[in-house]
Order: C-alpha cells, then sequence, then structure tokens
C-alpha cells in the first residue's frame, strides 16, 4: 500500500546541508509555515532558498534566515513590507542575494521539472539581469538564456491531499507550489486535510500523485 | 487642481476597453481595481495566478490566499479562473495581457522603464513580474506621481536607474496630466483640472509636446 503520510519532523529526514530548497508562497499565501519550522529545527544549514520573497515578520521563511542557515537566496521579489529579517542580512552583507525576474523564476523551476535543460525568454533581454547571461535576436528580440532551477528539496503547501500525494490548493495559494513540487528529487507537501484515495475528483487534481514523495497534517503530532 | 492618485487611478481606467485584460503591479496599480468603470467588463489579472480580480475588501473579511500583487486582501468576480505562477506568467510573456498597469521611478522619453532598483547598495531590490509584463504586455501604461517629493522628475531624457524594460511605455498617468509616449518622445494628451502645461513640464526632465485632441497647441 502507498502511504507518503509522516510526521513532521520526520519529513526533514535526509535533508543535507547545503541543500538547495524551493519554497513555495507569495508572501504568506501558500508558504509553508510549518515545514519551514521543522527544516528550522532539523538544522541543515548553508541552504540554497529559492522562493517569490524572503519572508516576513520572524516565522517561517525570515526565521530560517534569522536562524543562519541560508546561504543564499534566489527570488523575485524580497523588498515585501515587514521583510526585516532579509533586509538587515542584505545590509550587512551576509546573505547571497540572486534577483530573478518573476516569470523567469517559474519558468526555470518549471523546466526543471518538465526536463528542458534551459530556454531563451525575452524578459529582462538589454537590463543589468542579464548581464553573463547568452543573449540572441529571436524573432527579430532580444532574448536571454536562463537555466533550469532544480530543488533538491521542494516544499510546498495544499489544501487537500490522499495518501498517494495527489494534491489540491486553496485559491491563490496554489502560485509556485504545483510548479515547484514538479522540480526537486524530495518534495515534502504540508497540507490542512488528507482524504481518502478516491476522495478528490481526477479532474480537480491540481498536482498529481507522482510529484509528491512525502505529505504532512498541520495539527498532526511532530 | 491636480488630481489624487486615486483619481489618477479612476482616469486610466476610464481608458481601459470593455473585454480588456488588464495586469495590476504592486503599489498604486493595485487602486485601479476598485475604480474600474460601472458596467463595463474587463478581466484583471493578477501574477499570483488570478483572473478575474475583483475590488479590495475588507481585512475582517479577507480570505488570505486571494490577493493582489500588493498582498492586499481582494475578491474574486463570478468567472474567476485560478492558474499556477508558470501559467500566470505564460499569460504574460506570451502576449495575452492587453495592458499592464505598473509603477515607476523613471520613465525616458523613448519609454524605458526604471522601476525595479534605487541602486543605492544598501536598499533591497525588488524586480517582482515587473521584466515579464514589460516584455510580454501588448501595453504599458505606468501610474505613478509626476515628480518626488523632492520636485525631481520621473520622466527623464535618459534613466539613470537601472532598466526594467527600453521602450516599453506607452501611456504616463500622473497627479498632473495624461501622457502619450510614441516615436516624437513625450506628448501631454490631458491636463489635470487648472493645471497649466507649463507647470507640468517644469516637473519633467525633458521637453513635452502638448497635444490636444488632434490639434498640437505647443
Amino acid at each position: 500500500m502507498i502511504s507518503k503520510q509522516v510526521a513532521f519532523d520526520a519529513a526533514m529526514s535526509g535533508i543535507a546541508d547545503g541543500s538547495t530548497v524551493l519554497v513555495g508562497g507569495f508572501g504568506n499565501s501558500g508558504e509553508p509555515i510549518e515545514l519551514l519550522e521543522a527544516l528550522r529545527r532539523h538544522g541543515a544549514k548553508d541552504l540554497v532558498i529559492v522562493a517569490n520573497n524572503g519572508g516576513t515578520g520572524h516565522s517561517g521563511l525570515a526565521a530560517l534566515l534569522e536562524a543562519g542557515l541560508v546561504r543564499k537566496l534566489i527570488c523575485s521579489y524580497p523588498r515585501t513590507s515587514d521583510a526585516v529579517v532579509v533586509e538587515r542580512l542584505y545590509r550587512d552583507g551576509l546573505i547571497d542575494l540572486e534577483l530573478v525576474p518573476q516569470g523567469t523564476l517559474a519558468e526555470r523551476i518549471r523546466a526543471a521539472g518538465a526536463g528542458i535543460g534551459a530556454f531563451y525568454t525575452p524578459t529582462a533581454a538589454g537590463t543589468r539581469l542579464a548581464e553573463g547571461k547568452e543573449e540572441r535576436v529571436i524573432g527579430g528580440r532580444g532574448h536571454v538564456l536562463e537555466h533550469a532551477l532544480h530543488g533538491d528539496v521542494a516544499l510546498v503547501k495544499a489544501d487537500r491531499a490522499d495518501r498517494w500525494g495527489n494534491l489540491v490548493y486553496h485559491r491563490a495559494a496554489r502560485n509556485y507550489n504545483p510548479v515547484m513540487a514538479t522540480a526537486a528529487a524530495l518534495t515534502i507537501a504540508q497540507v490542512r486535510e488528507v482524504v481518502a484515495v478516491g476522495g478528490l475528483d481526477p479532474e480537480e487534481i491540481v498536482t498529481p500523485s507522482v510529484y509528491v514523495d512525502r505529505i504532512v497534517q498541520i495539527g498532526a503530532p511532530a | 487642481m491636480s488630481w489624487t492618485m486615486a483619481q489618477a487611478a479612476a482616469r486610466l481606467a476610464q481608458d481601459l476597453p470593455e473585454g480588456s485584460v488588464v495586469n495590476l503591479g504592486i503599489g498604486l496599480p493595485t487602486l485601479i481595481a476598485d475604480v474600474l468603470p460601472p458596467g463595463r467588463e474587463i478581466l484583471l489579472h493578477s501574477e499570483n495566478g488570478i483572473l478575474g480580480l475583483g475590488p479590495g475588501v475588507p481585512k475582517t473579511e479577507a480570505d488570505w490566499d486571494v490577493i493582489d500583487a500588493g498582498k492586499r486582501p481582494v475578491s474574486l468576480v463570478p468567472g474567476a479562473a485560478i492558474f499556477h505562477h508558470a501559467d500566470s506568467f505564460a499569460m504574460i510573456r506570451g502576449g495575452h495581457i492587453d495592458v499592464a498597469v505598473l509603477g515607476a521611478y523613471e520613465v525616458s522619453r523613448a519609454g524605458d522603464l526604471a522601476n525595479w532598483s534605487v541602486d543605492d547598495g544598501a536598499s533591497l531590490p525588488g524586480v517582482g513580474g515587473a521584466m515579464d509584463l514589460a516584455a510580454g504586455a501588448r501595453q504599458v501604461y505606468v501610474l505613478s506621481r509626476h515628480a518626488r517629493p523632492d520636485g525631481s522628475p520621473k520622466i527623464v531624457e535618459e534613466c539613470a536607474l537601472p532598466l526594467t524594460a527600453r521602450g516599453a511605455v506607452t501611456r504616463f498617468y500622473s497627479d498632473l496630466a495624461v501622457i502619450q509616449f510614441g516615436e516624437a518622445g513625450p506628448s501631454v494628451i490631458e491636463l489635470a483640472p487648472q493645471v497649466p502645461f507649463g507647470d507640468v513640464q517644469r516637473l519633467t526632465g525633458t521637453k513635452l509636446a502638448h497635444v490636444d485632441g488632434e490639434r498640437s497647441v505647443c
């Protein structure tokens, strides 16, 4: 019988120092806060975090940064309100920041999950964010070569799962989560509810189970 | 009398055609969701995976997974669709967005846009979806104060700050005027009530034309 459901701390098993971790969410919406807290307790360090933002306040992603476990942040928009931790780390030169246009970030992750090595995009052509990258003219427009961005681990937040790992999301908390779920060697999903196999309509499943390795239910014992 | 930025947002909204698909960027542009002309069906796109975004809602009624680009709680209109981030930006890059409304630090007379980094070495930069939108939307409208608080211009000869995209901006809606960008440079096509053209020119770092309808008056 396939069952991917585990406890929170067991879900972090095997995450090594230096891992690249894809973290879902747009601001706090869809951010897997409980998994991030479990990762902080797990203590793996020198992490490379891939996320849209750089965390807010002192919980979730911000807590991981504040604990000094993150070497590099690859993101599109760290400058959100209340981004106090990442602001301080950046000002003090304590974090390596790679800024990526949001659509390029999403597509690099999608490419990794879809077996595409790299792609050309018009986004950022001729700007500072294209410096050092191959540029070529396609159809009369400048394009930038962007490479797939794989994760060792993806931490995603969904609304419901079955024990096989099929996932559905709540509203726009979907954002990066289904894309990141496809792109990591180990995908861990936190969910509000686990339903019986067959309890999700095949038409509504957003992330098919093949992409998911571990499921943790919020509120279940750590 | 200049427009408030809410009035400038409403003025911009008047120019969004029936049936258009419009992305609202972070900052002032998200105000437009609250001031669409009644009776006109305009589909608002938000980069976090919403097509059919509705007006803002009070925090007490918020579903914090229904938010705009600035993380403000909003509503969904009947017929709204939700999709993941890669799809959201495929829509943007793929040319499916008619108008993107963005903020700006600087716009050059050629329509170059700078809006992601103040480049001071200390402030966090934040590109977000701006480069994708500037590259992919058919039209880029800027909604912004005309000048900085110290009176220095945002519309300039050449951008000093790092660029978001070249030649992207087609319209600039400010508290003072509506400005069209074209091959001949920027032209004022409408002034806020009782704002003299000379005041707008004084707060602009490049020469403006003044077009009143089809007739050039300056």
